[in-house]
């Protein structure tokens, strides 16, 4: 059992080997690599060079599979305080799971297959790949799709080994929440790039490859919670089991629909039918492997925890249940197309005003559910006692949404309704805190606040960002305006209070693009807030064009301004957008992000750590 | 990588979406347009709407949505106008009729076996519960006792 650990090790170093290679010869450009003469060029900014290495499918693959070995050795490095049995179960699905992929990519995707005549230069990778934004937008994506893995891999070996108890919750939820805001981070970056880049500030499209890193999310985000359960109450046991294996099944599905192309037949990353059957007999063996394995034996665990209707365990069932129809949702609406055409003969699209309509209420009455949860104590509890500590955060929330209703002069209830969601769960957030400091005087209070446990003030902070996402998603699309004209240089024209004058247009040349800029000033009244510099780029190489919007970032409202073509009769298209809370959607995803990693950084998972380094083998687990 | 589709459809010729010139003079017709485009799909394109697609094709069904909404059309006579035309799949939000309504209906049904099952679960949990766990009257007053000593 003990060569699992230096296997994994080994595994890791090895394919570390070989991604460093690949990413040598991107570096110095290396065209006698397909890859390379397919997705880099000579003049791109060395940045760009690097993250080029995953901007492809071979790439990316391997990165991906670099993952799946890396949280293997994590296990086999820091995994000293799980039995050995359960340790060497683990590494063995992990390592399955390493194998099937590697597998995949040495049949349908090689990185390093060569070409006999290498040309000059490359092909360049897509313009719109080269940001910032985009550049660490996979790796972190891959991060949480392949961390699911690892649950995968103890829920795996907790069924074949037959016990689960609070120990395995424990061990679990690390890499579960670890997942969970790579994921998180991964697609605020999707969502941001998308935002400022693709020209109009659409920020989330339900497009089948962004669902596809959504549901994961999802699942990921109950299976945190439900895991808290068991790690505490010792119930939940099989169904967590199951979420577990979901989450990852989710994960794989997420990397047929972005890689195979059946759902997305112009997508460019990989349209292989081969690549998409190897992946979907990848999904399938694990899925039924696991799903098999959790039929014979998720009897074997018994739950031991008791507890009433009104208690924290029933409040985070519904927290599962609607993340779980959720994710869902999501999941029918994304494969739906391909059902109807293929079952019905019916060819029709599923698309954002779809999942608007049958996703949203779930994540309304959730958000409306959760501070009362997580307000309710364990086992058995009274909702009356949390709902009269809710009031002042209740009352301001009904506030607001009075407030806003009134002010926006009687449209539509999105923009309110999503505001007093944002003040619920912060207020609320703000309240258990608040709560949890007992009783006493106030400085007392304020004292014990900061010495509160971490995973606390993880769940507030996590929570609260929830809130301000819910009110930013709801704010930029309830409230946002939006002009579209022809401009001349010195042209003024109004937006939402604001004055916007084009006073220029240049051409500028960049390391591998030529670009026409406007110079834009934006004033409140007499007073300059800034110049902006929409532009539009073009890359000779790739013979492309993009758009760059020129963003005055505000707290509480960004605007936004894209330059379009010239006119025949002079001048320039422009589209400028004011759009309220926005950076709210994306600092909301950061303040989640964040508690997750409070909550990951608490005492008890470190000290579960330390406790290995100073007593060595001094306490093994009875089996 | 996601989104390259949508990028696709950008290169598909580098216009901007909604054009100046496409932009009705009445403020009331205009919005209406947007609404309606919103629920369109650019047919040459991976899910985007025609409000926000670059493809020619999509500034033709945007130009075809203000015509008919000019000639005096209500929001559905222009939808069902260009469903005759293109088919269903250019709604991106599929009626709710026949099969499609399984769609439409997963959510509720999903919801409604998962509160079932969820519920059943928390039923077994709390009857396993010892029925009375608050103290008795004496129990209380001995506490009280201790507690006050």
């Amino acid at each position: 059992m003990a060569v699992g650990d230096t296997a994994a090790g080994l595994q890791f170093i090895m394919i570390g080997v070989s991604f460093a290679a690949l990413t040598y010869a991107f570096v110095v450009s290396d065209f006698s690599l397909r890859l390379v003469t397919l997705n880099s060029h000579s003049a791109k900014p060395m940045l760009y060079k690097i993250t080029g290495v995953w901007g492809n499918h071979e790439g990316s693959m391997l990165l991906w599979v670099l993952i799946v070995a890396l949280f293997g050795a994590c296990a086999a490095w820091f995994g000293g305080n799980l039995p050995p049995s359960l340790r060497a179960r683990v590494l063995a699905v992990q390592a399955m799971i390493g194998v099937a992929f590697m597998a995949f990519i040495i049949f349908t995707s090689n990185p390093f297959l060569r070409l006999a005549m290498p040309p000059l230069d490359g092909n360049d990778l897509n313009p719109l790949l080269q940001d910032p934004g985009l550049a660490f937008h996979p790796p972190f994506l891959y991060a949480g799709y392949v961390g699911l893995s690892m649950t995968f891999s103890f829920a795996i070996a907790a069924l074949i080994e037959g016990r689960v108890d609070a120990a395995w919750g424990r061990w679990v939820r690390p890499y579960t929440l670890a997942a969970w805001i790579f994921l998180t981070i991964g697609i605020a970056l999707g969502s941001w790039w998308a935002y400022y880049e693709l020209g109009w500030g659409g920020f989330w499209f339900w497009d089948p490859v962004e669902n596809a890193s959504f549901m994961p999310w999802l699942i990921a985000a109950a299976l945190l919670h439900s895991a808290i359960v068991v790690e505490k109450r010792e119930s939940l046991k099989s169904w967590t089991i199951l979420l577990a294996i979901i989450a990852f099944g989710f994960s794989m599905i997420g990397a047929f629909i972005t890689r195979s192309g059946v759902l997305t037949s112009v997508h460019a990353f990989a349209n292989d039918p081969e690549r998409g059957m190897f992946l979907l007999g990848i999904t399938a063996v694990f899925m039924m492997g696991g799903l098999t394995l959790f039929a014979a034996r998720a009897s074997v665990m018994q739950a031991r925890g008791v507890f009433s209707l009104s208690s924290r365990e029933s409040m985070l069932l519904v927290n599962n249940v609607l993340l779980g129809v959720a994710a869902f949702v999501v999941f029918v609406g994304t494969i739906w197309p391909l059902v109807s055409e293929m079952f019905f003969d019916r060819k029709l699209s599923v698309g954002a005003p779809f999942f608007d309509k049958a996703f949203t209420p779930f994540m309304i009455v959730l958000g409306l559910a959760l501070p009362i949860g997580a307000m309710m104590p364990w086992k058995r509890g009274q909702m009356r006692r949390a709902l009269r500590k809710l009031a002042p955060a209740a009352a301001l929330a009904i506030a607001v949404l009075g407030l806003t209703w009134t002010v926006q002069g009687g449209r539509s209830l999105l923009g309110p309704v999503g505001l007093m969601l944002g003040t619920w769960l912060v207020a609320g957030a703000l309240t258990d805190l608040w709560s949890r400091t007992g009783t006493g005087s106030i400085s007392g209070r304020v004292g014990r606040l900061t010495r509160l446990p971490r995973a606390d003030w993880g769940k507030a902070v996590a929570h609260a960002g929830l809130g301000v996402t819910m009110a930013g998603i709801a704010g930029v699309l309830a409230w946002q305006t939006e002009d579209i004209r022809v401009v001349t240089t010195g042209d003024s024209f109004d937006l939402s209070g604001y004055t916007l004058t084009l006073t220029d247009v240049r051409s500028e040349d960049g390391p591998n693009y030529e670009a026409t800029i406007g110079d834009v000033t934006l004033a409140r009244g007499d007073r300059v807030i800034s110049i902006l510099n929409p532009e539009k780029r073009y890359y000779q190489v790739a013979d492309m064009p993009t758009t760059e919007a020129a963003i005055d970032i505000g707290f509480l409202r960004d605007v936004y301004v894209v330059i379009g073509d010239p006119q025949d009769g002079g001048g320039w298209a422009m589209r400028s957008y004011y759009k309220p809370l926005a950076n709210w959607i994306w600092g909301g995803a950061l303040l989640m992000a964040l508690g997750g990693g409070l909550s990951l950084s608490d005492r008890r998972y470190r000290v579960a750590a330390g406790a290995r380094k100073t007593l060595p083998g001094a306490k093994v687990p009875a089996e | 990588m996601r989104r390259l589709a949508l990028i696709l459809c950008l290169l598909a010729s580098p216009l901007a979406a909604v054009q100046p010139s496409e932009v009705l003079d009445d403020p009331v017709l205009e919005a209406r347009a947007r609404d309606i485009s919103k629920g369109l799909r650019c047919l040459v394109c991976q899910n985007e709407n025609i409000d926000d697609s670059n493809a020619s094709l999509a500034h033709d069904l945007r130009v075809l949505v203000r015509d008919r909404l000019t000639a005096g059309d209500s929001d559905a006579e222009v939808v069902d106008f260009i469903v005759d035309r293109y088919g269903e799949y250019v709604l991106l939000e599929p009626r709710a009729t026949g099969s499609s309504l399984a769609l439409w209906l997963a959510g509720p049904a999903m919801l409604l076996v998962g509160a079932g099952v969820a519920l059943a679960y928390v039923r077994r949990r709390s009857r396993a519960f010892p029925e009375d766990t608050s103290l008795s009257a004496d129990e209380s007053a001995r506490l009280r006792g201790i507690l006050e000593e």
